[in-house]
């Protein structure tokens, strides 16, 4: 058994690992470009999985296989195999099959539909084999690649959760790969839940002011009511107004209006305290006899994690420093939390900086990508010695 | 089978056919070719680091199959020479390559000086307008000339159209080629029309053919290129592969009317050179157009006859009606 390095080590490393990821930069850009070329909705990720299966077929990546939730996976295998840790990368993006996925390239950025939101994160997975052996890397521990489906809005987290239910390789520690932006250090997921509500008024009102009225009208009485309940501030609690859809005419008041809202919190069991008050207000809406409204949950994510003083959390502040990656903390509701549900512990690491995320000219930089590869080949290192352990 | 229905079946290839890199690769090594690929740019910064990226992580980095990737330029006034270079490419200014040889403006002028700035033994060309890029775009025209001897130039054409209602679909090209070279082909070497796309951008020929045909500047370089190479090696020497789709700018019709002229002063040229203008070869009834089925690139033939009728006045019923008089009497 090879002697494991201490973190002082792995800091010295991988400062030199960035000048030789630049030599790596075409391939990698290449696969962004392939990945974020590929339209990929939740749901109907079948093209980008095929292309990442492809990837982890010319890296001779063993257990290539798809399963029923339609994610990919591979293994690297360690010297030792005595632990398994994931790496993962949500391939659904929030675009329409139907919108243009070109990716545009100048010397500096990448722009296009999800370039941030996964293509990238999906391209560092899909590179992390050649990665690895460019840099001379051998790690003890199996690496499991992961390319997860139906994870954004409706998707809530599906292909994950699917794969932590049923997986036969139990996991000892994740890594969880998005595109943007390059400091960000998630290890405590949200207690979050996403919920539409929908009023319905009738075609015809029968009393004197019916032509003024409507959904719309319904609807801010309700966001009126929303906004009432009281949050506590410590710990961090929100409940945020995403969307509302309603009416097509200056002049037709409508018969349908829809809200979408997320509350989140840090404190276990308020989400579903703040969610009765707004089944209440539903309620009340019904009772009132005015309207008709519904309330359906979306997504739901239970608070978890690990600690800021996890020794996860603390290699992977190390690592960043030692790259002068400034490290911003920030909770997730995204993957994290699937795999925080299990008892893993995970982090989510982004790999460049960007701006513009889900617009259609959703951009990413190229020189930050070495800098943030360098720090989630450094954190698997950390992870493969041991270092993370609690 | 008639000669140009033989050479549809035997030499109209599609890219899917040319996916193994590696066997290729071994293929090129074992007859020892090297291959350059040419990208001739003018204020192409959208769109020319993505085909960089691309064709140098696909077919040099991961897998060797060009040897040398240079771009040619005709003194581009935005970042195109500078977004390329970033990404790894060989730049060449087209007025710095020959310049005994003075510099002229136009796409022939780099493709022509290519030539003697690359060394490979295949030069493949690609346009740098292509949205879509994707390394099949140069193995679907290198694979050809890698596995077959005797081919010598190799075309792109584009089909596969994301829907269509029945399984028959009308098939060609763009709408110089269907209004300008299609019939002046069916008309003069009918046998030329078997090419689906005669004026697209991107083909890969071998050194000993491109250094035997002189290079039109401007527009006219396709259309020439396929004439001579025809006058000289025959329609053997073609082969022509299907690259699915290419999603590029439009043009207006007013840039097609230039496109036209510039190909018709050479087909014009070239007539001449063959000695047809004083004395035009018999000109062919059957037009030529294509259609397709799955994979299947078929002709269909039209005889067009343009018959004449002569000036009324030579007619006696006429002249008597009339009473008008015979123009030479």
């Amino acid at each position: 058994m090879s002697p494991s390095p201490d973190i002082e080590t792995l800091q010295g490393e991988v400062r030199g690992f960035r000048e030789r990821l630049i030599e790596l930069r075409e391939i990698l850009l290449a696969n962004v470009i392939m990945c974020g070329e590929v339209p990929s909705p939740a749901f109907h990720e079948q093209a980008l999985i095929n292309f990442l299966r492809d990837r982890f077929t010319e890296s001779s990546l063993q257990n290539i296989s798809t399963d029923e939730a339609q994610n990919v996976t591979g293994i690297l295998p360690g010297t030792e195999g005595k632990r398994n840790i994931l790496v993962s990368a949500h391939v659904d993006k929030i675009w329409d099959k139907s919108i243009d996925h070109s990716v545009t390239v100048a010397e500096d950025r990448l722009t296009g539909p999800g370039v941030a939101d996964n293509s990238l994160g999906v391209a560092t997975v899909a590179s992390l084999p050649l990665i690895l052996n460019r840099l001379g890397i051998e790690l003890k521990s199996n690496l499991i690649l992961l390319g997860s489906t139906r994870s954004m809005g409706r998707g809530d987290l599906g292909g994950l959760r699917f794969f932590v239910e049923n997986t036969k390789a139990p996991i000892h520690t994740a890594v969880c790969v998005e595109g943007i932006q390059l400091g960000r250090l998630s290890y405590s997921s949200l207690g979050m839940i996403r919920l539409e509500i929908r009023l319905f008024t009738p075609e015809r009102m029968d009393w004197a002011d019916a032509d003024t009225t409507g959904a719309i009208v319904e609807l801010h009485g309700v966001i009126d009511r929303i906004l009432r309940i009281r949050t506590p501030q410590q710990p961090e609690t929100s409940i945020i107004l995403g969307s509302i859809i309603a009416g097509n005419a200056f002049n037709t008041p409508p018969t349908q209006a829809t809200l979408r809202l997320e509350v989140r919190s840090l404190q276990p069991g308020m989400v579903a305290e703040i969610l009765q008050q707004i089944e209440e207000i539903v309620a009340e809406v019904n009772a009132e006899n005015r309207a008709r409204a519904e309330i359906r949950v979306i997504a739901r994510r239970r608070p978890g994690g690990i600690a800021f003083n996890h020794p996860l959390v603390r290699a992977a502040r190390s690592i960043m420093g030692a790259l002068d990656i400034k490290a911003k903390v920030a909770p997730s509701t995204g993957e994290l939390s699937a795999l925080a549900d299990k008892g893993i512990p995970c982090l989510t690491l982004g790999v460049t900086k960007g701006e513009k995320k889900h617009e259609i000219d959703e951009t990413v930089f190229v020189e930050p990508i070495f800098k943030g590869i360098a720090q989630i080949i450094g954190v698997i290192q950390a992870i493969d010695g041991g270092l993370c352990d609690e | 089978m008639s000669k140009i229905e033989k050479w549809l079946e035997k030499n109209t290839f599609h890219h899917g056919e040319f996916w193994d890199i590696l066997a290729m690769i071994k293929e090129k090594e074992k007859k020892g070719l090297t291959i350059s690929l040419c990208i001739p740019t003018l204020n192409e910064e959208k769109t020319i680091g993505k085909e960089i990226v691309i064709f140098k992580s696909e077919l040099m980095d991961r897998y060797p199959l060009i040897d040398e990737f240079a771009v040619i330029d005709s003194g581009s006034t935005d970042r195109t020479c500078e977004v390329a270079a970033q990404f790894g490419a060989d730049v060449y200014l087209s007025k710095d390559i020959l310049p005994s040889q003075g510099f002229k403006r136009g796409k022939g002028e780099n493709l022509w000086k290519a030539i003697y700035q690359l060394k490979g033994d295949i030069i493949c060309y690609v346009d740098a307008d292509i949205k879509n890029i994707h390394p099949r775009f140069v193995t679907g025209l290198v694979g050809p000339l890698i596995a077959h001897d005797s081919t010598q130039y190799v075309k792109a054409f584009y089909d596969r159209p994301l829907a269509f209602s029945q399984g028959i679909r009308p098939s060609g090209g763009g709408r110089v080629t269907e209004i300008l070279v299609r019939p002046l082909f069916s008309l003069f070497f009918p046998e030329l029309t078997a090419l689906i796309q005669p004026l697209s951008g991107e083909y890969a020929v071998r050194r000993e053919v491109l250094e035997q045909i002189p290079f039109p500047i401007g527009y006219g370089v396709e259309t020439s290129h396929l004439m001579d190479v025809y006058m000289k090696y025959g329609l053997d020497a073609f082969a022509q592969t299907d690259l699915d789709q290419r999603v590029h700018r439009n043009q207006s019709t007013l840039d097609l009317g230039k496109m036209s002229f510039g190909i018709l002063q050479s087909f014009l040229n070239r007539m001449e050179a063959y000695g047809h203008v004083d004395k035009l070869p018999e000109m062919s009834n059957i037009f030529r157009q294509f259609q397709a089925e799955g994979n299947r690139y078929e002709q269909t033939l039209k005889e067009i006859i343009e018959e004449e009728r002569p000036p009324m006045i030579t007619l006696p019923e006429y002249r008597k009606r009339f009473g008008r008089t015979a123009p030479n009497a």
